[in-house]
């Protein structure tokens, strides 16, 4: 007779969240500050990344988010009896890109190995994966502290395949069945481990942000949270200052913002200092991230989940990496983020600010120099992004790249403005103008050409009255303070309603007071 | 090393797998056998063997290039062919009973 097989409760958590949930604060609310400032917290991230290839891990399925459900399966995906897996040379060396991006060792000859559990959207019973010989080992990131910049560990960097998807609501028999859709199944990940350095949530908030920013520049993923291309999971124990040994840690899963994880994290200490505090124990669990109510709750998995009977995978050699890929990955390797700002803040003159706007992606660093280089005055071209550019998009809740107004449309206004052919308040209403109508600034500025004054007889004439009205001021500037010309300058130009062109009207103001 | 009744159900558990009484003392009296086998190799020094996950370590020695994959598309299944032979479904999912943890 052969034994029967039964369901058992899934080890890992892959669960569907939805994707857009309002933000609520995430405290115990109920530890005075003094107390909670008797303890430190220690966290380790575990994120999890989805590789950008055409195809998955160990067959040539298309690796593809939002396609009809069960359409990219093969025998190998569908882990059908015979079938074989060959790995992705792409997904090897995207792997091996983000391991060198992030300062690993990477290893000559990795193992792969079976991880093994039962779960319906894991049709082998176990997952591909790397365990004592993973692809790289021992890297760091840098990331910025109110200390100053603290280096995080990285432990590991390995190569997985994810698992398929599982569906739990919406359908009629949603009370009796799961649904499951396998497409995902056999999507190249690799998984990395920080070690536990991270002492704050604000900590582990810069860690992933950082990490996010170096793995989008080196474009093996697009950590696109919302689909799952990127996923966090944090394992968290508190302790008190000064203590050598870890405490106990739980392990917070489920969470799919940056925002979220640190809500996660700054709940899950103050409930571990509490437990501690009214003499209680803090137990080893995987805990859900409720994100509705600001709180963690248990996920009751037993203990033996974790036993995951690890062993030496026999249907994939050993991953050898040669000379020839080794160079053809560091050919593929970019200016990496930190690198590429401290050298534009030097190269075009603009601050630690500007910097960091503008290598919000790779593509937007990369339109901001072209735009720059051409541009008459860089620096310019960066004031116009910080003063007019974002504070328009955050209106309208745009990021930088749906923005109507171009890199090369701001380095066109940037020029005019150089050479004083706009003013100011012309600017901004042409910048307004480009926002109402979807169109970038060149577009704009040729069918609104704002008209300059430019007859230095009429300008002089506007000056001639604005000085005649205001006496005291004339006295004032006349008397030594010459700041007051701004004044002068400012008011002609209300008069002109902003069409004076700077340039000139500056020249004169100083030239009518002076004389 | 022997295993005792109790690792037995542990395992099966993680295995998936419901035993019943004989085939637990059946397994029990097995894997002690297998384990016996393997104490006896251990008892080889093996100290200055590289571990080996696999014979391709040996055998492929000397040329040492993984074969890899090019990252090109293949066709995949018909949709229709892999719902044929799923124990339940509506055509589009695979349907599995509840999974209760949620």
């Amino acid at each position: 007779m052969l034994p029967q097989a039964r369901p058992l409760p899934n080890p890992d958590s892959r669960l569907s969240s939805a994707a857009k949930i309002k933000l609520s604060m995430a405290t115990t609310a109920s530890v005075p500050p003094e107390i909670l400032a008797k303890y430190e917290a220690v966290i380790g991230l575990e994120v999890h990344v989805q590789l950008l290839t055409a195809t998955k891990a160990f067959c040539g399925c298309a690796n593809q988010f939002g396609a009809p459900p069960n359409t990219n399966v093969c025998p190998v995906c569908l882990g059908l009896p015979g079938a074989l897996p060959v790995l992705n040379e792409k997904a090897v060396e995207y792997a091996t890109l983000a391991s060198l991006a992030l300062n690993c060792q990477v290893r000559d000859r990795s193992i792969f190995a079976r991880k093994n559990y039962f779960y319906p959207d894991l049709p082998k019973g176990y997952q591909i994966s790397q365990y004592d010989k993973p692809l790289a080992e021992h890297g760091w990131i840098e990331v910025p502290t109110p200390a100053g910049t603290k280096r995080i560990g990285i432990t590991r960097l390995h190569m997985e395949e994810d698992a398929g998807k599982s569906l739990h609501d919406g359908f009629p028999d949603s009370a009796t069945r799961t649904y499951v859709d396998l497409n995902r199944c056999g999507t190249p990940l690799i998984e990395i481990v920080s070690e536990p350095d991270i002492r704050t949530p604000d900590e582990a908030y810069e860690y992933l942000t950082r990490l996010k920013e170096i793995l989008l520049f080196t474009g093996v993923s697009d950590c696109n949270m919302e689909e799952g291309s990127l996923r966090c999971d944090a394992n968290v124990s508190v302790r008190l200052r000064g203590a050598e040994k870890f405490g106990t840690k739980a392990e917070v899963k489920n969470v799919n913002s940056f925002r979220f994880i640190r809500a996660a994290l700054e709940y899950e200490i103050e409930r571990q200092i509490e437990i501690i505090e009214s003499g209680g124990r803090v137990v080893q669990e995987s805990r859900l991230w409720n994100a509705n109510e600001g709180r963690t709750y248990s996920m009751r998995s037993k203990e033996q989940a974790h036993d995951y009977r690890y062993f030496p995978e026999p249907d994939l050699p050993p991953l050898v990496l040669t000379a020839r890929l080794k160079e053809e990955v560091v050919k593929l390797m970019p200016e990496l983020p930190e690198a590429r700002r401290k050298r534009m803040i030097a190269e075009y003159e603009i601050t630690e600010q500007d910097a960091q706007t503008l290598t919000a992606t790779r593509s937007l660093a990369d339109q901001f120099e072209s735009a720059a280089r051409a541009a008459k005055n860089p620096k310019r071209v960066a004031n116009l992004v910080q003063s007019e550019l974002t504070s328009r998009l955050k209106a309208r809740c745009l990021e930088l790249e749906q923005s109507p107004i171009t890199m090369k449309g701001i380095a066109f206004a940037a020029d005019l403005a150089e050479e004083g052919k706009l003013s100011s308040k012309q600017l901004k209403q042409l910048f307004d103008s480009a926002f109402e109508s979807g169109e970038d600034f060149p577009a704009v500025y040729e069918r609104e050409k704002p008209q300059q004054i430019t007859d230095p007889a009429a300008i002089e004439k506007m000056i001639d009255e604005v000085i005649a009205a205001n006496p005291k001021q004339v006295e004032q500037y006349r008397g030594g303070k010459k700041t007051v010309a701004a004044f002068f300058v400012g008011q002609v130009m209300k008069l002109s309603k902003g069409q004076a062109n700077p340039a000139l009207l500056n020249e004169l103001v100083t030239k009518k007071l002076d004389g | 090393m022997s295993v005792s009744l109790e690792d037995v159900r542990h395992v099966a558990e993680l295995a998936n797998l419901e035993l019943t009484a004989d085939e637990e003392g059946r397994m029990l009296r097995d894997l002690n056998a297998i384990l016996e086998h393997v104490a006896q190799m251990n008892e080889l020094d093996t100290s200055s063997v590289e571990p080996m996950a696999q014979v391709s370590q040996v055998i492929g020695e000397g040329q040492t290039e993984t074969v890899l994959r090019s990252d090109e598309t293949r066709p995949s299944l018909d949709r229709a062919r892999v719902m044929a032979t799923a124990p339940d479904t509506d055509g589009t999912f695979f349907k599995v009973p509840k999974v209760i943890e949620r």
